[in-house]
Order: structure tokens, then C-alpha cells, then sequence
């Protein structure tokens, strides 16, 4: 039954794309939609499988074919479910299917064949991202980590035709490349290491090892695995391209962002929560490049003038969370903030998107605004989208960031909680500032591309479904990690214990910190919103002044810090320089052409010499032949 | 008393007559003619030998030699005579175009 899970969306895939061509859009949106719905079914029924098991055993595995065998070492195409893929499953294959949905009407305007394209990729990056979940071991997971790169390349360049979004589907693809191969590198250590890629078998070997005191193998693997993960779920440095990946189109975002791709790196730590738990040191880097990476890329966000560009900011910086989360040993906590953030993150795309279709293709903010009345269904999900994420107490983005902060805290990093804080703030201003901006205040450009206010038109229903079914969620997610002091038990977290080890310290002394705690990034995320409504609803104006007062800084943000071009400088033009001035105009030209080249004309130039002996005068060879005999005989005789 | 070193003398003598014939004379006959010589020569020494060491070997060879030398001596003057045909000369020289 496992099988099933990812074979039902690559069924999806291979249909598509074969048929493709042929088949309408209903019946091709029908298809991709059908195989990830019934995918998403399988998952229920065999995460109840596993519910039902006591929490100890709860573990199912199935093994497709033995993949490779070598001695005693042997890797198998295995799939196991445990508490922590199960979670992973649900949120792939159930908000993938409320993106499938949402794209039959948002591509609705494509060709009848890039119609099935896109959907067959949609599939296709479903399946390998359910592969990377279930894979039993490093190399079933490998498998998926490179599918879901691929799928991300073919999809954010899906307007190829676009010169910018080949470059990003580029882009996204080799800055994906850098992490995994120190990803592969991890592998092939932990290989040499434990002799076997079985996550099981390793976290059983390393569980009677303490912490490694200095920098050791594991620290080493650990942070090999991180630089995979770093690629893969946008951390610095390899964060570039997933801004980039705006390009694609939206609902592709929301799958990007929320349900695949981003949270492989978040899951493969959390996964090998053993092994990262016994390297205090890479901890410790995990911990500060995921804090520094949330408050850059927040500050960021908070300037940027593309709507999509702002979510895809705000989404680095989320996962900047979730990794400050792996860094202080707050796995549960890590993995629950990426369960929620799933939920209101496709949310927030997926209005945005509704907003773009409305206004016909329009992404800037500065041209939006006032849309609250003429799109409400879109304004109130985005609404209680922007409200989960920054932290107002009720709904699920509080209840995971707090369970963050609060074990960020508890754990002693009181620098990485302050800074925690001050990103919930930033969140708070610059997601408020997206819905002041666009739903909010008078219409700044009345004729958008597109036509007048006429052509205004709420999401069609199968967004809508979408939309309205992720706003659920976004607000109820939450409460299935009520923390223990609001009197919820924390069941999130232990339920996902038998994956992911005990959740540590959860002592009932610190409830009056933790409510605290609570009350603080309550307060803040409250303030956040009054600063955004401030600045971006009541005094534009005073906004405007702020960035001009401070010009530096808002030209410092408003280029991300020139990391691009920084890249650009240091690692691009050089490559690129080396590799024409030399490798090709030196090494290849001269060196390998020449050597090539040289042996002809060595051989040519050698026969064109010899060849003069063939002079056609049957006398002259008679003479050699001769001479010849005579050299023989003489050699014989004088030896 | 003839010794077998006069018939290798005599052998030699030939053969180089005959050699000398092949790079000197400017008419296919005439070397054809010249390697005859050669190949008479070879006889000689050949049947010396045989008779010196008493064996018939030498003499059995002599017959492979003279067959060979026959048909040789058939095919060449045809070739001789197509090639006068072809070009009106018989000078070695005028047939080198099979060349580099």
C-alpha cells in the first residue's frame, strides 16, 4: 500500500506525459488532480494503519526490490512510515491536491499540451517528493532530493519562452547542485562511517555515542547533509534562487514553497535527528546561519515590491525558523512550524495568485491597491493567511513559531531568541504591508493591464475550494500542537517522538516563562501589525520619508545586500572567465585539440617524406631489395 | 681438380653478371634475360652443393627452381609484350606513373 503513495502521482506523470498532447484540459487537469487525490487517500488510510499502532511499533515498512547488493552491504528501494514521514506525506499530498485543484483554473489560459505539461510535472514533483519523505535510506531519499531538483528546474522555467525564467529554472538547478553535492559527499561519509545508508540502522549505531566533544565524523557528516540542506531549502548561503523561482508560475510557488522542495532539508534534518543531535557543532551552525538567514531575508522582504517576491522572502525566512528550530534541538518543533507554515504559506500564494489573475498579470504592489472590495473572498483568506504568519495569537503560525522561540529560550540561546523576536516583528510588518498595499486604501493604478475595474473578478471556484480550504486550515492547524501550558498536551511533538527521539525538555517549572514568552511574541507580532498599518495605511507619506531619510539602507534592501551581484563578482564572472579564457581557449583549444591535431599532422607530415621512396622505377625497388640482401648477408657474415 | 669452391666462383661470377644486367641494360628483355642468369646461377651453386655433399636435395631443388623460372620467363615476356604494346618502348623507365 506504501508503494502506492508515490507510484499514484508518477501513474499521473506518465499519462500525461505521454497522452498528453491528446487528451483536453478537462480531462488531463482530471487526471493529475485524480492520481494526487488518491494518493493523498492512500496516505490517510495508511497513516490510520499506523495511528493504530501502538506508539512504540509505529513504524511500516515495505520494500519495493533489493537496488544494489555488494558483500554485506546491501540498499534496497525501501519506503518506511513512521510518525515523521506520515506527517510529511499528509501535507505533500494534501495540499498538493488543493494546488492541482487551484491550477486547473489558474492555467486555465495555456495551450491544450502545455496544459498537460505542467500538470505532468505537478505529478511528477509530488511523486519524487513523496519518494524523498519515505525512502527508507540515504540513497531512496537521494533519489527524490534529485527528482524534486529537476521538477523545480523544469517547472520555474515553464515560461521558457522567458528569457528570465529559463534563467531561473537555471539558476535554481545549479545553486541546487552546489548543496547536493556536499549532500552526496554526506552520504558516502555516513557509508564509510556505518557501512550502511539505513536511517534505522545508523541511528541505532550512533545510539550509544554522546555528543562528539570536539569536531569529529559526525560533525562532518552532519554538516556535509547541511550544505545539502542549505541548497535545498534556501539557506545562505544558497538561498539566491528560490526568489528567483518566481518566475514559474504561482501555484508552482505554492508547491515550491509549501508542500515540496523547500522543506526536503528541514525534513532530512529532522530525519536524522541521531545523527545531528551527537554534533553539538554543527548545531550550533545549523542554529545561526537559520536565525541569520530569517532576520536577512525578513529585512528584505520588507522592501521588495513584487508581491510574489515578498512571499518568497518571507518563506526563506520562515525556514530560517524551522532551522533555527533543528539548531537548538527543537526537532518537533521544527517540523511543526513547517506542518503550519505548509498550510498558510500555499494559502498566501495562492491568493496572491488569485490577486495576479484578477488584475491580469500584475505583480507590482505599487499598482495594486483598494482590492479588498472587488475581490473579498481572496482579501479575507489572504487576510487570515497573513495573520497566521505573523504569529496573532489563535492560529497555527503562533503556536509553531512560539514553540520555537520558547526552546531557543529555554535552551539558553538568548541572542538567537532576540533575534527570533525581531524577526516575528519583521514578518508581521512586512506581510501587513503586502495586504495594506494591495487590499487596502485607494487604487493607484486604475487601468491595469487588462482593462478597467469591470474586468475585477473574484477567484473562480476551484481556486476558491483551494483558498477557502487552506484558510481552514491555517487557522485550525495549529491545535494540534497546543502546547502544554494552554492545556493541549503537546500531542504534535509526541507524536512524533518515536521519529524524532523525546522532545527533550519539557518540564512543567518554566510555564510561567513560557507564558510569558508567549505574551512577548503575541504582543510583537500585534505591534508588527500596527507599525505596517501606520506606515502603509495611514501616512504613505511617512513611509516614503523613512526610506528616503534612510536611503543607504533602503537601497542596501531593497538589492537584498547585493548578495546577487556580490555571487556575481566573486564566484560567476570568475567561473565564467576561467573557463573561457582558459579552459576552453587553453586547455581545450591548445592542449587537448592541439595534441589531437599535432599526431595528424605528425603522421602527415612524416608520410609526406616517404612516400618519395615509392618512386614507380621497377629498378629502384630491384636496387633496395638488393641492398637489402646484402645488409642481411652482411650481418650474418660479420657479426 | 674442380672443387666445389669453382662452381661457387663460377656461381658468383654469374650471379653478378646477371645483377649487373638488370640495373644496367635499358630493355625489359634483356633484364628478364639477366634473371635468368641469376636464377642459373643459384642452380649451379645448388647442384654443387648437392653433388659436394652427396645429397639429391640440391638437384630436386634445381627442377622447382627451373619450373618457377619457366613460368616466370611465360608471364614476364607477356607482360613485356603488353606493355610494348601500350607505350611503343621496351626502356623500364617510361612505366614508372604507378607512383607516389
Amino acid at each position: 500500500m506504501l508503494l502506492l503513495v508515490p507510484v499514484l502521482p508518477l501513474v499521473g506523470f506518465l499519462l500525461n506525459a505521454s497522452l498528453g498532447r491528446r487528451l483536453t484540459k478537462q480531462v488531463s487537469g482530471s487526471v493529475a488532480c485524480g492520481a494526487i487525490l488518491l494518493s493523498f487517500l492512500v496516505s490517510i488510510a495508511a497513516v490510520w494503519q499506523l495511528v493504530s499502532l501502538r506508539p512504540e511499533e509505529r513504524s511500516i515498512v515495505q520494500q519495493g526490490f533489493t537496488w544494489i547488493t555488494s558483500g554485506d552491504f546491501s540498499v534496497g528501494l525501501t519506503f518506511r512510515l513512521d510518525p515523521l514521514s506520515a506527517v510529511m506525506i499528509l501535507v505533500v499530498t494534501g495540499i498538493g491536491s488543493l494546488i492541482h485543484i487551484y491550477s486547473t483554473s489558474y492555467m486555465h489560459d495555456e495551450r491544450d499540451r502545455e496544459f498537460a505539461t505542467y500538470f505532468a510535472y505537478l505529478n511528477l514533483f509530488a511523486a519524487f517528493m513523496l519518494v524523498l519523505v519515505l525512502g527508507a535510506n540515504f540513497l531512496v531519499m537521494f533519489v527524490g532530493w534529485e527528482g524534486v531538483g529537476l521538477c523545480s528546474y523544469l517547472l520555474i522555467g515553464f515560461w521558457f519562452e522567458k528569457p528570465s525564467a529559463a534563467d531561473a529554472g537555471k539558476k535554481a538547478f545549479i545553486v541546487n547542485r552546489i548543496g547536493d553535492f556536499g549532500f552526496l559527499l554526506g552520504i558516502l561519509l555516513v557509508f564509510v562511517r556505518f557501512g550502511t545508508l539505513d536511517f534505522q540502522e545508523v541511528a541505532h549505531a550512533v545510539a550509544g555515542i554522546g555528543p562528539e566533544a570536539a569536531f569529529g565524523t559526525l560533525s562532518l557528516i552532519t554538516l556535509l547533509l547541511f550544505i545539502g540542506a542549505t541548497g535545498k531549502s534556501a539557506q545562505i548561503p544558497l538561498y539566491v534562487w528560490l526568489p528567483d523561482a518566481m518566475e514559474g508560475p504561482t501555484p508552482v510557488s505554492a508547491l515550491i514553497h509549501a508542500a515540496t522542495m523547500v522543506t526536503a532539508g528541514v525534513y532530512m534534518i529532522g530525519r536524522n535527528a541521531a545523527l545531528f543531535s551527537r554534533a553539538p557543532e554543527t548545531l550550533t551552525i545549523v542554529a545561526i546561519i537559520g536565525t541569520a538567514t530569517a532576520l536577512m531575508a525578513g529585512t528584505i522582504g520588507l522592501v521588495q515590491n513584487d508581491i510574489k517576491r515578498v512571499l518568497a522572502y518571507s518563506t526563506v525566512s520562515q525556514l530560517g525558523y524551522m532551522f533555527l528550530a533543528m539548531g537548538v534541538g527543537a526537532y518537533a518543533g521544527g517540523i511543526f512550524h513547517l506542518y503550519t507554515h505548509a498550510f498558510f504559506k500555499a494559502l498566501l500564494f495562492l491568493a496572491s495568485g488569485a490577486v495576479i489573475h484578477a488584475v491580469g498579470g500584475e505583480q507590482d504592489l505599487r499598482r495594486m491597491g483598494g482590492l479588498k472590495r472587488e475581490l473579498p473572498l481572496t482579501y479575507w483568506t489572504f487576510l487570515v493567511g497573513a495573520v497566521a504568519i505573523a504569529g496573532v495569537p489563535g492560529l497555527s503560525g503562533f503556536f509553531s513559531k512560539d514553540a520555537i522561540l520558547y526552546r531557543a529560550y529555554a535552551g539558553g540561546h538568548t541572542v538567537l531568541w532576540s533575534i527570533g523576536l525581531l524577526t516575528s516583528l519583521l514578518t508581521a510588518v512586512y506581510m501587513f504591508r503586502l495586504v495594506f498595499l494591495v487590499f487596502h486604501g485607494e487604487r493607484r493604478e486604475p487601468a491595469v493591464a487588462g482593462g478597467g475595474p469591470h474586468d475585477l473578478h473574484d477567484a473562480p471556484p476551484a481556486m476558491a475550494l483551494a483558498l477557502v480550504a487552506l484558510a481552514a486550515g491555517s487557522i485550525v492547524a495549529g491545535y494540534a500542537g497546543l502546547p502544554a501550558v494552554l492545556g493541549g498536551g503537546d500531542r504534535f511533538a509526541h507524536f512524533l517522538e518515536p521519529s524524532l527521539g523525546a522532545a527533550g525538555a519539557e518540564d512543567a517549572g518554566h510555564a510561567g516563562v513560557e507564558l510569558t514568552l508567549m505574551a512577548v511574541s503575541a504582543g510583537v507580532a500585534i505591534a508588527g501589525i500596527g507599525v505596517a498599518a501606520y506606515y502603509f495605511m495611514r501616512h504613505r507619506a511617512a513611509a516614503d520619508a523613512l526610506a528616503a531619510r534612510f536611503s543607504g539602507l533602503y537601497r542596501l534592501l531593497s538589492h537584498k545586500y547585493f548578495v546577487d551581484e556580490v555571487y556575481d563578482a566573486t564566484i560567476v564572472q570568475p567561473v565564467r572567465i576561467t573557463s573561457q579564457e582558459g579552459l576552453w581557449k587553453i586547455v581545450d583549444v591548445r592542449i587537448i585539440d592541439g595534441s589531437v591535431n599535432g599526431v595528424g599532422q605528425l603522421v602527415a607530415g612524416f608520410s609526406e617524406t616517404l612516400r618519395r621512396v615509392q618512386t614507380g622505377s621497377v629498378r629502384a625497388y630491384a636496387a633496395s631489395l638488393l641492398l637489402g640482401a646484402v645488409a642481411i648477408l652482411g650481418y650474418y657474415l660479420w657479426r | 681438380m674442380v672443387t666445389l669452391n669453382h662452381y661457387l666462383v663460377l656461381s658468383a661470377i654469374l650471379f653478378s653478371i646477371g645483377t649487373a644486367g638488370v640495373f644496367v641494360r635499358r630493355n625489359l628483355i634483356t633484364i628478364l634475360l639477366s634473371i635468368e642468369i641469376m636464377l642459373n646461377a643459384v642452380n649451379l651453386s645448388f647442384v654443387a652443393f648437392g653433388r659436394a655433399l652427396g645429397a639429391a636435395d640440391g638437384q630436386i631443388i634445381v627442377f622447382f627452381v627451373m619450373t618457377v623460372a619457366a613460368a616466370e620467363a611465360a608471364v614476364g615476356l607477356a607482360i613485356v609484350i603488353c606493355l610494348f604494346r601500350l607505350r611503343e618502348s621496351l626502356n623500364p623507365e617510361s612505366f614508372v606513373s604507378l607512383r607516389w
